[in-house]
This record gives C-alpha cells, structure tokens and sequence, in this order.
C-alpha cells in the first residue's frame, strides 16, 4: 500500500530543483555556525546560551519527536554539516562542474563499511552526553568538531563518508527512519539493472552519483539513504519515486547485521539511562555523570557500557534462545539475535520519545529567552528574553508518556510476531524482554 | 489487512480490558488527610530528601534551605513554587489533592545541571503507574493474541 508523491509534479519539480534544498542548507548552515560561536562566546550558563538551548531541545524535540518519526532521514536531507566539505569535494555549491575536480576520493576501507564505528562515536558522546548537554562551549567544540571531522573526509574520501560511517546522529536515524512513513525507491528494478552507466550511482552532468554510496536500484529500507534526491534528478528513466507508505514497512525484513543490532541495544539502552540519571531524583547519579574524569564518572561509564553492551543484550540473547529451544530451531543464534532485535527498533524510538516529551515540554520556556538573548548578555532582540521558565503540559505528560510507551510495546510485539515468522523461530520470550524493559521505562519516567 | 472472526473477537476483548484498566476505580487505601511537614535540603544538583510521599488530601509544607546557591522548588502538577537564598529557609504549604507521582524541580537557574535538579513527589498510591503497567501487559498479552502467529512455528 503505497502511494508515490513525486507523480504530482509540483512535488517532483521541488524535489528537483536544487535552490529550494541549498535556500534549507544555508539557514542550517547560519543556524549552526551561530550555535558554534553562542556556544564559545556566550554565557557558560547552558539553559540561557543559545547553543545548547537550540541545539539540545529545539532541534532535539524537531528531530525525533517529527523529523525521524514521521521523515526518516528528512534531516539529513538538510543537515549543514557535512556541506562545507562537500562543497569542496565536488568544486561546486549546485550543478556538477564541468571539470571534475582534482581530489583524493579514497575509498572507505571495506571492514569499516558498516555502523560500528557510529555505534562508537555515538557511545562516545553518549558517556559524555551531561556535560556536553549542559555546558555551551562543550556543545560548541562538539559541533565544530563534527563540521571539520566531516570536512576533512570529504577532502580525502568519496561521497559522505563521514554521514554514512562516522556520524553519532546518522546512525540512529538510520535505525529509525525504517519506522517513517516516507521512502525512496525505484519503480521498476528491471529498469535500473538495463540502465546504462548507473547515472545514480555514477553521477552525470544532472547530478551527482549517490552521495550516500547506494544504488538505489538495490534499495529495500531507509537505513542508508540519505534522501539528498541526487538519484532524483540523475536518473534519466524517471524510475525513482518518494512514497507514502504505512509506517515501520521496512521492519518487515529483519536486519542479518550485528552492528545494527547494537544500535538498537545502545539507543534502548542509554534511553533508560538517560531517564533514570536526567530525570530521576538521584542526585548522586547525576553528580556522577556529570563529574568526568572522577572516580565516581568511570564508575558510572563502567555501569553504561555494562548495561548497553553486557546486561541488555545478554537478557535478549537468552530470549532468543529460548525462543530457538521452543522452536526446536537450527538457524545460527548470531542471525536470529539480530533478526530478532529489529523488533527494538519501533520500541527504543517510543523510549526516545517519551523520555524527551518530558525533557522538552519542561525546558521548552527555555527556547524563547534564548532566542531573544542568544549570548545571555542581557540583549531582548525579539521582547521574549524577560520571559520566566514555565513547563507546559505537565499534567499531560504523563498520561501522554504512557501512550507512547504502551504503542511502541504493542508496535514492537508486531515486529516480533513478523520475524518470528520469518526466522521461523518462536518470538515469545522476545515479546517477554520488550515487555519487562517497558515496566522498567514505565517505573523510571512516572 | 482483512481481520479473521477471531482477530475481531481479540480487538474487542482488548478495548474492553483496555478501558477497564483506565477507568476503573483501584482499591487504594485512603488515610484521613493530615499536615505534613518536610525539611528539603536543596544543593547543586539535588533536593534531599528526593521523594515526598504523602496521602492525599494532606496538608503539605515543605520547608526549603538552601545550602549553597539560589534554589527554587516547583511542583509539576499543582504549580505551586517557592525560591530560597542561601542559608535562608522558606515554606511552601499546599493542599495535596491530586493523586499519583509529581516532579519537584528548581525553577532559579542553579547551575550547569540546573534543567535536571528534579525529586519526586508521590501523593496516595500511583495509580497511574498501575494503570500503565496493566496496560503494557494486556497490550503484550493481547499483541501474542492478536497478530497472527505464524504457521511454521510450532505452538508452546
């Protein structure tokens, strides 16, 4: 059930025409340069500089209380960071030059193409994730880094090298754009296998070869493509479509790779961290994670590592064997470990969400003082900076999480029930661990 | 996706545990309302105590000092809210008609961890918090029940 938007051509022509993306692309690109430099000459006090006000709960509730949910990789489609370098990679800001500029284009060596790497750099961050939160030079040397990191592999390496393997947000979106209702593919593969010169992937003079490095002819899920619409206006069978579809149509074909089932034991897990240390009344967790480099901080990045990488994914092994007891099944328990945790996906994002309904909707006051007073120099460039910290919805928060969280267990005993069949193996006890790690989610959050 | 007689059956016997979850009145045990005193010690980043468990209907002071820096208190859910300099000690008194399980958080910018200064107030029994986990498990319940199983795997 499908229903392709790009047949209208009003659609299509905007999709295919560069200024409307590159007009998005240079208001991110100020945005995000303006949140570097509030962050470094602002006020140190993070819920008062723009940089972390914007960056941690403006673009954080945009990104995946809409934009990941309901677009997929919509945000990558205008995300800033990785424009510089590609601006310089391809020696051009819109069409394709006619001389092809002289540039290292390496390649990604082949044992990194996979999301172990993100998997890391979102670890990374995650460990670090208190004082990056709150302190706004922190959260401007993060973004800066993330902009020349990505520059710096534009210049020695193909395509967005730095999107597709190294970059903490990309990894997630990806996971989680299988659940949004929006895809690219091809209407006839048949088409794309006769297409000479794979324009798509090989770039012509309409366009650039897939910055994402997929041939959409091969394309089954979101995961890995970046929705730039390159493939749009290259292919020159008029073979590519964006479609409506029903949400999580790509979760009906588990995921075979352990890297990305990791990614859904590390988005699950640091969700409920997250919960109980930001938002719980612990004061000594917090203290602990915000203390880097103490006793106290590595007993608590100890206890996170242990949690995402040893106890989660632990209980779900054993899940999965029981289900593989239960079946009497004789498929290797590495696939259907990562079959099975393609039902974490739907599950892990209602965690996200319910964990940053309650973040956002109490800090969002936050969003209007910051934006009349981006530095907090005491500036009132719009009237709103004399505004007093108020959360909004609270007595609906609750209920509201609870929804959330109940709809994605319910969602994530479908994707069970679709890869047990698939796997031909009992999804049950799968069932069991989503249910138990919701009560704990329920408990941390009401 | 066609439903079978069965399916159907499961979808009506789901919404109606559903809502018999959600509305129907739990036999909590209701104490005479009475006044309730707390002493909160707030300091960067944590009240102590951190969770206030009262009765409903109980008269609530919670006496706030400060012992480093500017703090405030305010309760999600009643609005109300209260803000002591160091050293000083300030009350706040409400009446704790609403049940279920509210954050106290500090309203005066504190400090880096000012956003997540946060403790719990819980008033009478969270019914709230039964309720949901009542309704995760009729909805993993039900799910098992609903989606069809698949034919290649056999039955536990």
């Amino acid at each position: 059930m499908r229903s392709e938007l790009t047949r209208f051509s009003v659609v299509k022509s905007l999709l295919k025409n560069r200024w409307p993306q590159l007009f998005g692309f240079i208001v991110m690109l100020a945005g995000f340069l303006y949140a570097i430099m509030t962050g470094f000459i602002g006020t140190p006090v993070g819920n008062n500089n723009f940089s972390t006000v914007f960056v941690w709960i403006a673009w954080w509730a945009i990104l995946i209380l809409v934009a990941v949910p309901f677009f997929g990789r919509g945000w990558c489609a205008v995300c800033p960071i990785p424009l510089p370098g590609e601006w310089i990679q391809r020696g051009a800001i819109l069409e394709p030059p006619s001389r092809k500029p002289r540039r290292l284009n390496l390649r990604w060596p082949n044992k990194l193409r996979n999301i172990w790497l993100q998997n890391l750099t979102f670890t990374l961050v995650a460990l670090f994730s208190t004082v990056i939160l709150t302190t706004p030079k922190v959260t401007a040397v993060v973004l800066a880094a993330m902009l020349f990191l990505a520059v710096g592999m534009s210049i020695v390496f193909e395509r967005r090298t730095f999107c597709r393997y190294l970059c903490p947000v990309s990894g997630f979106i990806g996971l989680y754009a299988q659940t949004a209702p929006v895809e690219l593919r091809v209407k006839d593969k048949q088409v794309c296998i006769t297409c000479k010169g794979k324009p798509c992937y090989n770039g012509s003079a309409a366009g650039y070869g897939c910055p994402w490095d997929v041939f959409p002819g091969g394309l089954t899920k979101n995961t890995y493509c970046g929705l730039c619409m390159e493939c749009l206006r290259t292919c020159p069978n008029d073979n590519i479509a964006i479609n409506l579809r029903p949400f999580a149509a790509d979760l009906g074909q588990p995921s075979r790779k352990l890297d990305e089932a990791f990614k859904a034991f590390i988005m699950l897990g640091a969700a409920m961290v997250y919960a109980g240390v930001l938002l719980g009344p612990w004061g000594e967790l917090k203290s602990a994670a915000y203390s880097v480099g103490t006793v106290a901080w590595f007993g608590y990045v100890m206890a996170f590592l242990a949690f995402i990488f040893g106890l989660l994914p632990a209980l779900f092994w054993l899940a999965v064997k029981l289900g593989q007891v239960l079946s009497k099944s004789n498929v290797p328990a590495r696939h259907v470990f990562a079959a099975f945790a393609t039902a974490l996906v739907p599950l892990g994002l209602m965690f996200w969400v319910a964990f940053s309904l309650s973040f956002v909707l109490t800090n969002a006051s936050y969003i209007f003082i910051a934006f009349s007073d981006p530095f907090g120099w005491g500036w009132n460039l719009f009237g709103t900076a004399a505004l007093t910290w108020q959360p909004y919805l609270t007595t609906a928060l609750v209920p509201l999480q609870t929804l959330v969280l109940v709809g994605g267990l319910l969602w994530s005993v479908r994707t069970a029930q679709k890869v047990g069949r698939e796997v031909k193996i009992q999804p049950v006890p799968v069932i069991v661990f989503s249910m138990l790690v919701t009560l704990v989610m329920l408990g941390l959050l009401l | 996706m066609k439903l079978s007689r069965e399916q159907c059956f499961y979808i009506i016997l789901a919404g109606l545990a559903g809502a018999l979850i959600v509305f129907a009145p739990l036999p909590v045990r209701v104490a005479p309302p009475s006044q309730r005193t707390f002493r909160v010690e707030a300091s960067q980043f944590a009240y102590s105590p951190a969770v206030l468990t009262v009765n409903a209907g109980d008269t609530v002071t919670i006496e706030l000092v400060s012992t480093d820096v500017v703090h405030g208190l305010y309760v999600d859910g009643y609005g109300a809210s209260v803000t002591a300099d160091p050293g000083q000690t300030v009350s706040l008194t409400f009446i704790a008609n609403e049940p279920g399980s509210f954050r106290f958080r500090c309203n005066v910018t504190c400090g880096a961890l000012h956003p997540f200064m946060i403790g719990k107030l819980q008033v009478g029994t969270n019914t709230l918090l039964w309720r949901a986990v009542g309704l995760a498990l009729l909805a993993a319940f039900s799910g098992v029940a609903l989606f069809p199983r698949p034919a290649t795997v056999k039955a536990v």
